[in-house]
């Protein structure tokens, strides 16, 4: 009857409960809401990084990155490939990567000159979907080269404009050679667009009138959770060759993942305390409306820790009837935004130069739900402790006098 | 026997620097099965003598036994369980709880005493027969009009088989015809039940329905009557 007593007074200002109620939807379904903003923006943006420009793992001979010269080639390259082909949903790249100047009529600019085979690039990186002029190497021409928007607009080149690398062949000679610009790329991470341009790695090689030179393996696993495995497996099989996964070539990237989660509860949490304040506000009202019924309460033998529990129990329910109603909206609205994405161009167009995506895919660990529950809980209890102990306060006689 | 006895009993108010001796040595015993009514003016101190018999209030000086206990010195938790089992109260106004029927609210008592819902259940029915509301069983206290209030209040202070009932000015918000009605319930109790009340009031007429009349003024007895 106590359970019967707390839901039935929940019920006595409805105008009151129903405020709160509302309060503690919007605030749970608004803090998930924006918590699987944030984490599908970040997801994306580690994933646009990734595909377009780091990869899940890289390969090099370990002198290069200490100074990439154009000698420090991975010598066993082919052996990798063989490697690749026992794994499932492992995709390889070997690249010729050589330091070198670009550069156009209307100005020059440093950057890696990246030799590929289209077809293989294409399976380890997502640059070939992110062209916004001209195309990806669709035919062979004969010194085509990919650039970056951000580099052609300072080069002010267009496709079909002819530009100059000039770099140093291993015999420590300046090469300069023309290329005609069959594509311009643009992915979400501008200074990437300014640093690389893309050439088959045939024409590198009859240029410099030496074989084919592979500075560096980008791998791409289908499932990215396998990637510290894969680096193991990597590294005790190439131990002349240093294996990096994602995670040491940009720790940025992987440490905002970590933290994110951690960001996302303490949102919550914020917006919870909050409401906890609303929730104590309009318990402490109620219990000085009903102080003289509960002074009687008191005074006819109703105990402390029943009273007490009462007044937790109404607070608890006050608090729970719409936390879980807003978490399981926010569900349906996450999982909607998580297929659909949302549309953030018409607002937010410097998005994309730092690296976010403009149309968002909101994204959700299942765990947060829960965590967020537990929290909703927590905040229920803890909120009904002070009125339930205001409610304790209350003298009998003097509440019955009735002032 | 007498079920409640008090020895000298004095409550003090200091409010400002005045003290206000509401009860000024009291000294009183109450019989088994009394119909006792507590009159006097308006500040004489029935409600706090009323209150501190009911452990509701604790005095100042004196003691207050029910049944052979010492009540005064009880700590607050076993005082609460101590009124749960031995005394009934009807106040005046704020008696029932909003959300719940009459039969709800009868019970409520038994409740607390952990009675099985079946005991309960048939109790209250027969004691809101009793009052004469068996076809408002379902009702909630704001369907109901004051006098049918009064009487549930009765009927639920009466749930727990209490040794007394104590009622302070049951009848102040009443009408004549429902004032009458409830007194005739509480005498009615009391005749069958050999229950015992004890009222504060203002009513004459109700004061005319009492065996016993003990008048207060300024915190003393200055008369004890009793009727044949
Ligand atoms: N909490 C209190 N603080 C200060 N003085 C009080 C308090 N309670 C009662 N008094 C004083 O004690 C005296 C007795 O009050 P009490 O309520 O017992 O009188 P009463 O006979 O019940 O009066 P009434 O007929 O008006 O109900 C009054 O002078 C009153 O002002
Ligand atoms: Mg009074």
């Amino acid at each position: 009857m106590i359970l019967k007593i707390s839901w039935r007074n929940i019920w006595r200002n409805k105008l009151r409960s129903l405020v709160v109620m509302t309060a503690i939807f919007l605030g749970v379904w608004s803090g998930v809401f924006i918590d699987a903003l944030s984490l599908g923006m970040n997801n994306q943006r580690t994933e646009n990084f990734l595909s377009t420009s780091i990869g899940h793992i890289q390969i090099h001979n370990p002198k290069y990155l200490e100074d990439n010269k154009i000698s420090f080639t991975i010598s066993n390259s082919n052996e990798l490939l063989d490697f690749g082909k026992n794994i499932d949903g492992f995709h390889i790249s070997n690249r010729t990567k050589i330091g070198g100047m670009v550069s156009s009529a209307n100005g020059a600019s440093a950057g890696n000159v990246v030799g590929i085979i289209p077809e293989n690039e294409k399976e380890v990186s997502s640059i070939y979907e992110s062209m916004v002029y001209g195309n990806y190497f669709e035919e062979y021409k004969k010194n085509g080269i990919v650039i970056g928007r951000k580099l052609a607009e300072k080069l002010k080149v267009k496709v079909n404009s002819k530009i100059i690398l000039t770099f140093q062949d291993p015999n420590n000679e300046i090469i300069a050679s023309a290329f005609r610009i069959q594509g311009i790329y643009k992915t979400a991470n501008s200074r990437f667009d300014e640093m690389n341009v893309f050439v088959q790695q045939q024409d590198l090689a009859r240029i410099m009138n030496t074989e084919i030179l592979i500075h560096e393996s980008g791998i791409w696993l289908d499932n990215k959770e396998n990637v510290d495995q894969v680096t193991e497996n990597l590294k005790s099989n190439f131990s002349n060759l240093e294996v990096r996964s994602w995670k040491i070539i940009a720790p940025d990237l992987s440490y905002t993942d970590e933290i994110m989660m951690q960001m996302l509860y303490i949102i919550m949490l914020i917006i919870l305390a909050a409401l906890a304040f609303g929730i104590i506000n309009t318990m402490l009202m109620a219990i000085l409306e009903r102080r003289r019924e509960l002074g009687m309460l008191m005074a006819v033998g109703m105990n402390k820790t029943k009273l007490f529990s009462m007044v937790v129990i109404e607070t608890i329910f006050l608090s729970l009837i719409s936390g879980p109603l807003g978490l399981f909206v926010a569900y349906l609205s996450v999982e909607y935004f998580k297929v659909n994405g949302m549309d953030f161009s018409s607002v937010a167009a410097g998005l994309e130069d730092v690296g976010y995506s403009t149309i968002v895919y909101f994204d959700m660990d299942p765990e947060f739900y829960f965590g967020t529950l537990v929290m909703v809980v927590t905040t229920a209890i803890l909120s009904s402790i002070y009125p339930a102990y205001k409610a304790l306060q209350l003298n009998p006689v003097e509440s019955i006098r009735g002032i | 026997m007498s079920i409640i006895k008090t020895n000298n009993l004095e409550r003090f108010y200091t409010e400002g620097g005045l003290t206000v001796k509401a009860l000024n040595g009291v000294t009183l015993n109450i019989e088994e099965g009394e119909f006792t009514a507590i009159v006097g003016p308006s500040g004489s101190g029935k409600t706090t003598l009323l209150n501190v018999i009911g452990g509701l209030d604790s005095p100042t000086n004196g003691t207050v036994e029910i049944a052979g206990t010492e009540i005064t010195n009880m700590k607050d938790n076993m005082l609460i369980d101590f009124r749960l089992k031995n005394i009934g109260f009807v106040f005046q106004a704020y008696n029932l709880i909003p959300v719940l029927s009459a039969l709800e609210n009868t019970e409520f008592i038994m409740l607390l005493q952990k009675e099985p819902k079946a005991k309960r259940e048939e109790r209250a029915k027969q004691l809101l027969k009793e009052v004469g509301l068996e076809s408002q069983i379902n009702k909630k206290p704001n369907e109901m009009s004051g006098g049918q209030q009064q009487r549930v209040a009765v009927a639920r202070a009466l749930a727990s088989k209490p040794k007394f009932v104590l009622a302070d000015e049951p009848t102040a918000n009443l009408d004549s015809k429902s004032t009458a009605d409830l007194l005739d319930i509480m005498h009615e109790l009391n005749q069958k039940e050999k229950t015992t009340f004890i009222f504060s009031t203002h009513d004459q007429r109700v004061i005319d329905r009492a065996t016993r009349v003990i008048t207060l003024e300024d915190g003393k007895i200055i008369s004890d009557e009793t009727k044949k």
